[in-house]
Order: structure tokens, then sequence, then C-alpha cells
């Protein structure tokens, strides 16, 4: 069994090893192993060169893994949680999601941005939300959630195999998950079905996945068979293959550890309501984060985000 | 601010001296011609113009090779001209022609040119720095002997990206050479309502990165302390400023009103007019004077003829190049 995070790390070290262009840079990802210890043991394996401290500041090093990326370099930068990332929105929006666009395609920028996001560890209003649908919403990038062991080794390679910049958003919930690790590398920026069921289609990402399965078991025992799908794409979408699973069960609900007001779930509800309100028998529904800055106390933590237990609760309103 | 250089007797000498003069006209030319068609309509957006500060782009890129890298500003129409960007190109940008050095994607404030190393125009003030920095950085990794050149004005020394810039080019030894165009306003915001430290030798101190202060109307000062610090950078000596103390004779922009400075300071400015120093301290005389100019409005016409004759992307290719094409 490995861990995500060693998993992640796996995936950095492949790409470490098979090209001497890659380097990993952002804020203790050296010395001190990572915030999260992704990272631990790169540095003795690789060198302070291409594993790089760099200081606080997200500008800067976010905007030298651009610039990196566009003299040659395939830059991995680390930015410690998606919170520390809006400092470097600037860089994000205006230079890396454009550059291609404005230069008439001169520049490419074969950028990969690493960070974790979401909450269940008490770390309060500025190191536990989930603004991805802030970075899905830019033309220019694209947005990855690995919530797999396999998802977190490959998405790595996959982010740095790409010429334009991608994101990927790790849920910090998930590092000590525990998964085997095969060989079989999934075809990127494609979702995936993780439980077939013909009643309703649950559809969710990252930190979320795990809590969605849990409660697709639950109504299992009351006889109501959910089909969960693991977006793992969050720019671009994979909607035709929630709009096929939808097409079998007519229901949808979004799992999003978002905010609810424009969120990733209003998104994919708003596309399956254009593409395919034919198939549905019932309104998309959504369960997300409530619509509060993260609070520090467990049991209001564990109150705003989605649980399996609220899941439950929505579907059964659905699937009367 | 240095003395004027004298004379140079050298038939060599003249020949570069000449070539100078003509580098700063076409400069100026070119955006009494862009303002022109600006007030005709046929440039839109925003326009900044570099008028008054022609002796930065020329000097500094003297001292530049062909492969070292240029970040520009949005006001960035003359460091791409004395890059060597073709002139049709950019005037075909602004026209927003697919023949512009942008395809008309990103008009007078993007210019960008690969082939000439020319990464573009930044319109987020201080936006430009970061990336300066990591292309010094690849350089640096890759071991190619190259400096990366970064134009900035005094609205982005107050901009936090500059000081994250200026520490982390220091800490990690980078090949990066701070051009500092210092015309006094940001916008319209006048330096000492601005800056709490004005002398910039004093802040880049703080960051032990060596700094030189120059008159940026005079474009063999320009030249000489540019070339001074590209040396230091190129051999090793982690980056450099040099600042240039200039002014934009015209507003901000096409849009400014020009409400914030005296006549009498722009005229003081004027007196002391890069083009007309340069002539009268070189003693060019008048008849090759008037060859540059006839020789850059025939450059000028054929570029706005370029513009002219150029065509719009078609709608189709809107979304066109937001992503690379995959294989």
């Amino acid at each position: 069994m490995t861990t995500f995070r060693e998993a992640v790390r796996q995936g950095m070290r492949e790409a470490l090893e098979g090209d001497e262009r890659v380097f990993l840079m952002g804020e203790d990802v050296g010395r001190y192993g990572g915030a999260f210890a992704v990272s631990m043991g790169l540095l003795e394996e690789f060198g302070p060169e291409r594993v790089r401290d760099a200081p606080l500041s997200e500008s800067a090093f976010v905007g030298a893994g651009i610039g990196a990326a566009l003299a040659g370099m395939r830059p991995i930068v680390e930015v410690m949680t998606i919170n520390f990332s809006l400092l470097a929105l600037d860089q994000i929006v205006n230079n890396a999601a454009a550059l291609r666009y404005m230069s008439g395609g001169q520049f490419s920028v074969p950028l990969v941005v690493r960070m974790t996001v979401g909450a269940g560890r008490q770390l309060a209003c500025q190191h536990a939300h989930s603004l991805e649908v802030w970075y899905a919403h830019v033309p220019g990038i694209k947005a990855l959630a690995p919530a797999t062991v396999a998802d977190a080794r490959f998405m790595v390679l996959d982010a740095l195999e790409d010429p334009d910049p991608v994101f990927i958003f790790e849920n910090a919930i998930l590092y000590g998950r525990e998964g085997e690790l095969d060989g079989d590398r999934p075809a990127p920026y494609r979702a995936a079905v993780r439980r077939t069921g013909g009643d309703v289609t649950l559809a969710t990402y990252g930190g979320s996945l795990w809590k969605t399965l849990d409660a697709a078991e639950e109504l299992a025992t009351e006889g109501i068979e959910a089909e969960v799908i693991d977006l793992r794409s969050l720019r671009p979408l994979d909607m035709d293959a929630v709009l096929e699973s939808v097409a079998k069960t007519h229901r949808l609900m979004i799992v999003d550890e978002g905010w609810r007001t424009a969120s990733l779930a209003a998104e994919i509800g708003m596309q399956v309501a254009e593409r395919g309100f034919d198939l549905l028998d019932w309104p998309p529904q959504r369960v997300c984060s409530v619509e509060v800055p993260m609070p520090y106390a467990k049991h209001l933590e564990d109150a705003a985000i989605p649980s399996a237990t609220r899941v439950v609760a929505a579907v059964r309103e659905m699937v009367a | 601010m240095s003395t004027r250089a004298k004379k140079p007797e050298r038939t060599s000498d003249r020949q570069r001296m000449v070539a100078l003069l003509h580098g700063m006209l076409r400069i100026r030319r070119f955006e009494e011609k862009a303002a022109e068609l600006y007030s005709l309509g046929n440039i839109r957006g925003f326009l900044h113009l570099y008028i008054g500060e022609e002796a930065i782009a020329v000097g500094a890129m003297q001292a530049l090779t062909g492969e070292d890298r240029v970040v520009a500003t949005y006001r960035d129409h003359g460091h791409a001209l004395a890059r060597g960007l073709p002139m049709g190109s950019l005037m075909a940008e602004m026209y927003g022609k697919t023949n512009g050095c942008s395809r008309g994607r990103g008009g007078s404030m993007h210019f960008f040119d690969a082939s000439r190393l020319f990464y573009g125009g930044y319109a987020i003030v201080a936006g430009g720095l970061p990336v300066a920095l990591g292309l010094a950085l690849a350089d640096a990794m890759q071991g190619n002997p190259l400096v990366t050149a970064c134009f900035f004005g005094d609205g982005a020394v107050v901009e936090g990206e500059f000081h994250e810039t200026m520490n982390l080019a220091a800490l990690w030894k980078l090949p990066l050479l701070f051009l500092y165009e210092n015309n006094l306003y940001a916008m319209g915001t006048a330096i000492e309502r601005s800056q709490a430290q004005l002398d910039m030798e004093i802040r880049a101190q703080g960051y032990g990165v060596p700094a030189e202060i120059v008159d940026g109307m005079d474009v063999l000062a320009v030249e000489t302390a540019t070339q001074r610090a590209v040396e230091a950078v190129r051999s090793g000596g982690g980056p450099h400023l040099v600042e240039f103390k200039t002014y934009r004779y015209r507003a901000h922009s096409m849009a400014d009103p020009d409400l914030y400075r005296t006549k009498a300071e722009i005229e003081e400015w004027r007196r002391r007019d890069p083009i007309d120093l340069f002539i009268a301290g070189q003693e060019i005389d008048a008849s090759t004077v008037a060859e540059l100019e006839s020789r850059v409005a025939a450059e000028l016409e054929e570029a706005v003829a370029d513009a002219e004759a150029g065509e719009f992307e078609p709608l189709e290719d809107l979304e066109r190049d937001v992503y690379t094409p995959l294989p």
C-alpha cells in the first residue's frame, strides 16, 4: 500500500529522474521536506538546485516558474495552500493563463503548480478553503484534482507533459490515505466511474470522493444504487462522462467542497441542464460547503463542509 | 548625473553616433504617428507614448546581444523598436491585424516577438519582473551565459513584486538586469507622493544589488552605464540595477488630461530633449539629420501601409491559442 503523499512524491521523483529540465520550487520544499512532507527526501536525491526552497514570495516564485517555463525548463511550483496562492493570482491569471493568447500563440507556458486545498483539519479561515473553481474559471489554464493514489502519482506526469499551465489541487485530508499503486496510468483530463449504479449520479472530485463513496454504500443498504463519477479534471470538465451517467440514472447530485454560489457544482448543473435537460427526472441537486469562512471549532467545521451524512440525506430527498 | 560624452573623431564612431540618432528618431516619429492614428480612430484601446524617453531604450539595447532576453512594460513601443521588431509588425498590432507582432491579440501594451527573445509588454505594473526572474533562473540553471533585461518604471518600485524579485534575484545571484525608467510619475502620482525613499541606490543596497543612477536623457550615458552593468551581470556578478532619470513629454496615455504637471516643468524637460541635445553634442550636421528623417519617414509610411493592408483575424479563430494544440 502507498499513501497519497508518497504517490505525489513518487510522481515528482519519476519526473525529476526522467527529465533534467524538471525542478521543484516552493516554500519549504527542500530542507523542511514540504509543509505536508510531500517532498521529503527529494532534496537529498536531487540537490538544492532542483529541489529549490523559495522564500515567502508567492508572486515572485510563481512568476519565476512562468519565466523558467518560457526559457525551456519544466518547473513544478508548490504553493503551500490555495489561500496563499491568492498572493500569486496576478502572475497566474494575468501572465500564465494569458501569455499564449496575448502573444498570438508565440509563447506557451509549460508550468505545473501544485497546492493543497480543503478543510477537515481545523485550520480555520485562511488555510482550508476550496477555491479550485476560481482557477477552473480561467481560460488558458487546466485544473486537476487527484483523489486516488494513482492520480496523485500520474497527474504530476500528465501536467508536466502538457505544454500549458496545469494546476493540481491536492486535498490535504488525502495525504495519509492509502491505496494500491498499480502501474495503470489513466487517460488524462477524463472523468472516471468509481462506482456503478442506476438510480442516481453523484459527481464529485478530490477530497469529497471518499465521502461520496461512503454515502453511496450507505444508500445501497437502503436499496438506492448510486453511480459515483470522479471528475478528476476541473478544467476541462469531462461533461460527456457526466451526461452518459445521467442518461442512465436520470438524476444528478454534485458534491463539491467549494462554496455553493458560483461553484463548480453550479457549472456542472447548468451544463447538464443545457445539454441533457430531457434526461432529467428530477432537478439537479448539490451538496456544497456552507457559505461561511471556514470555522476553527471542529463541530462547526464538520457542519460547514460536505459529509456522507449530508449526501445521503440529500439523495433520499430526490430518490423518494 | 553624468556629463555628456565628447564628440568622437573616428569614422566608425561617427557611424555609430548616427545609428543611435536614427534609433531615437525612429521611436519619436513612430510615437507621433501613433498619436495621430489614435486621434483618427485607427488605433484604439490604451496608448502610452515613449516620447522623451527614447535615449533609454536605444542606449540600453546597445549593451545587449541578440541572445539576451528582454522584458518590457506596457509603454513598450520604444523597447520593441530598439530590440529590432519590425515597425510594420508593431503598427499592424495596434491596428489589431494578424500581421501584428501578437496577431492583434495584445495591442499597444502587449508587443511580443519570440524570435527576438522579446518576452512582452506587461500591463500590470511590476508584473513582468517575476517573469524576468524566471527567465534568468532558467539561464542560470542551464548554464547559458545570457542576461535578462527587465524594464520597469517608478510605479513598479512600490509594488511588492519588485521587492520580491529584487530579493530573490540577489539571493540566487541571477543574471538579471533591472532597468528602472524613472519618469517621475506613476500615471498622475508623483514619486514624492508614492515613494518613502526616493534614492534607488539606497533601496537597492538593502538587497545587496549594485545600482547606478544615470541621466536617461543622454543616450551615451545610458549605453555606458548599461554596458557596465551587463558586463558585471554576465560575468557572474548577480543582478544589477540601472536607474534612468527621464520624463515623458506626453500624458500617461491618450486618455489622460495631464492635470497634475505644470507646463513649466514639461518645458524644462523638453529643453533637455535626448534627440536635440545629442544632435548638438555630437555636432551632427543638418543634412545627416534630414537624411535620417527621410529614411524614418519612408519606413513609417511602409509600416502604416503594412498595417492598413493586414487582415483581421477571422472570427472562427477567436478561440485559437488559448491552449497549445496537442499532438
